[in-house]
């Protein structure tokens, strides 16, 4: 058996990397990316402490959360696709008209 | 288990209602060539989940295993968020930018509709699972919404930045939930609430889990320093769009915030306060927090707007600091505070619409949003010009108009709250504010027009809609007695003292 821990250091860690990446990266599809990673960073801890106080609503709670998911990939990569045939790029530093 | 889901199914009323309309607006575009039936699709369903809504006052019922709460807390933000968006389908009529797109103009008025059911949920919210739903609901079709425009280049920008700001927020929050589920063992706000009373949580942690909740409530009433998306998006988006983010979308995050705050972080066993004031649990800062972010949010919020020359990013940056002033009655953890914020709301309501309005029929004219159109305005427009003044001296909170009777007991519940030193910081923000509203009606009345000099003349009904606008804003600055009677009633929340 796994100690708790050991799935919640993994968890934030996890979790740090992709808001790094929403915050560092520079392309689109890449920030989509890590934001996936966060949730699912979020799913694996839910998991672990639905695990470990055996109850189910946490591992319920995931469901949610990979539907909710899912329909957030896909309006957001729609936009992309809106804003590629617009500016012909995906890079966020290119994508800069509004400002201050 | 089946009995109660059947018995809930009673309370969600408005809810299914709202849904039918969202299926029945879809099936109207696909039968009907004239769009201006798919809007009337949409007012009427408005009407019916009004109707339903109305007979709902006064019951206080926990339904579908606590997942929602049916209170007059809900109601009131229900009224609030109906009465929202039976104006903004009347401005989208009226907006050049919403009907230039003949084709999309259906999926533009269902998703708005999509919009008022996630923040119906969101309002009557009781677990930290249904908050996170809803938020999402009203979330993404907002996404939609603002990018509906998507030949223009600024609205698909604006999109690609609400949908980046949005999922990071969202993801941040649902760690504060999986942190408080760890500790509580429980997603119900009332259970959570009663682990966390017994004590023996680890207070680092829970700060550090609200904190990142914190960070869903701030995106969602654009809370400073969670507010990037909000200028962004503000001037990118459909005017009528942006008009029901300021305005709707905030009230549903802010009812969501105030009953989080209300019901998990308050210790029911505290008997020494007066009546009508909450403790918060031993150990929690909770109170530090809102402090902390409703001073930033103010003060960074007018401060910004004084460089802006463009008047839907101005108004933008106002709505953040309306969000900070409002962010002070929920500071005062008592029924005074939050009535105040709710009363805030009601005036906001039509003063902030009002200010759209007009910057959309301006732009409606003359297609530009910039503060220079405005030079001149003053003789070309007299009527429209007179009401922006009014919408924006009731924005800054200065006597007979509506604003000014809800910044007044916002700041005298702060200091029956012995809070003056905030109360003051409010003030001082509100001079503050004061200086570039007034930028924009000295353009108006004190500057010639350069170019363009023809008077602007505006359809009956347009004008009749600004007068909608124009006569509460006035009028609830002098008679404001029942209005302030229904919000303390309606303070009331299920479960709660």
């Amino acid at each position: 058996m796994i100690p708790l821990n050991f799935y919640l250091i993994l968890s934030a860690f996890m979790f740090c990397v992709g808001v790094l990446g929403v915050l560092v990266r520079r392309n689109a599809i890449v920030v989509f990316m890590c934001i996936e990673l966060m949730l699912n960073s979020v799913n694996l801890s839910l998991i672990a402490f639905s695990s470990y106080l055996g109850d189910p609503t946490g591992q319920m709670l995931v469901f949610f959360v990979m539907t909710v998911a899912a329909a957030e990939a896909a309006v957001g990569l729609a936009i992309i696709i809106a804003l590629f045939r617009n500016k012909q790029t995906v890079n966020i530093d290119e994508i800069n008209i509004l400002k201050w | 288990m089946l009995e109660s889901i059947i018995q809930s199914l009673q309370y969600i009323k408005p809810e299914a209602a709202l849904t039918a309309t969202f299926l029945c607006a879809i099936l109207a575009d696909l039968i009907f060539k004239k769009k201006e039936i798919t809007a009337a699709v949409v007012i009427a369903g408005i009407l019916v989940t009004a109707v339903y809504v109305f007979q709902q006052v006064g019951e206080r019922a926990s339904v579908f295993s606590r997942m929602l709460a049916v209170d007059p807390f809900a109601i009131f933000f229900k009224f609030l968020i109906l009465l929202s968006a039976l104006i903004i389908v009347f401005f989208s009529l009226f907006s050049n930018e919403v009907n230039n797109n003949k084709r999309r103009i259906g999926e533009y008025y269902s998703l708005l509709v999509a919009m008022v059911i996630g923040m119906f949920f969101m309002v009557g919210a009781s677990n930290l699972l249904m908050m996170y739903l809803s938020l999402e609901l009203t979330s993404i079709s907002s996404y939609l919404l603002a990018g509906i425009t998507k030949e223009a280049r600024d609205s698909a920008e604006a999109s690609l930045k609400y949908v980046i700001y949005g999922a990071l927020s969202s993801g941040l929050m649902l760690y504060g939930i999986s942190i408080v589920y760890g500790l509580t063992g429980a997603l119900d706000i009332y259970s959570v609430n009663s682990v966390l009373a017994q004590g023996g949580t680890n207070t680092i942690t829970l700060l550090i889990a609200g904190a990142l909740i914190v960070a869903g409530f701030g995106y969602k009433i654009s809370a400073v320093p969670f507010h990037f998306w909000t200028p962004d998006v503000y001037e990118g988006a459909p005017v009528s769009i942006t008009a029901f983010l300021s305005v709707a979308s905030k009230a549903a995050g802010f009812a969501m915030l105030m009953r989080f705050s209300k019901v998990v972080f308050i210790d029911s066993s505290v008997l020494s306060l007066p009546a009508g004031m909450w403790a918060t649990i031993h150990g929690v800062v909770w109170t530090d927090i809102l402090i902390i972010l409703s001073v930033i949010t103010m003060t960074l919020g007018n401060l910004v707007a004084i460089w802006q020359d463009n008047v839907k990013r101005l108004l933008a940056y106002s709505s953040i600091a309306h969000a900070g002033y409002m962010l002070l009655g929920l500071v005062v953890l008592g029924n005074d505070g939050f009535a105040a914020t709710m009363i805030y709301f009601v005036m906001y309501l039509f003063m902030n619409l009002g200010a759209f309005y007009v910057v959309m029929l301006v732009a409606n004219k003359t297609g530009s949003e910039d503060i220079e159109t405005y030079k001149g305005l003053g003789s070309r427009a007299p009527l429209l010009s007179v009401s922006m003044t009014i919408f924006l001296l009731s924005l800054t909170g200065i006597p007979p108009t509506a604003g000014f009777v809800g910044k007044l007991y916002i700041f005298a519940a702060l200091i029956n709250a012995k809070l003056i030193w905030l109360a003051v910081i409010g003030v001082i923000n509100s001079v503050i504010s004061l200086y570039y509203y007034v930028r924009i009606f000295r353009n108006m009345f004190l500057r010639d027009a350069e170019g363009e000099q023809a008077p602007l003349t505006f359809h009956f009904a347009h004008t009749f809609l600004l007068l909608v606008l124009v006569v509460p804003t006035l009028a609830l600055g002098l008679y404001f007695g029942p209005l302030v009677e229904f919000a303390q009633y309606s303070v009331a929340m299920f479960g709660v003292k």
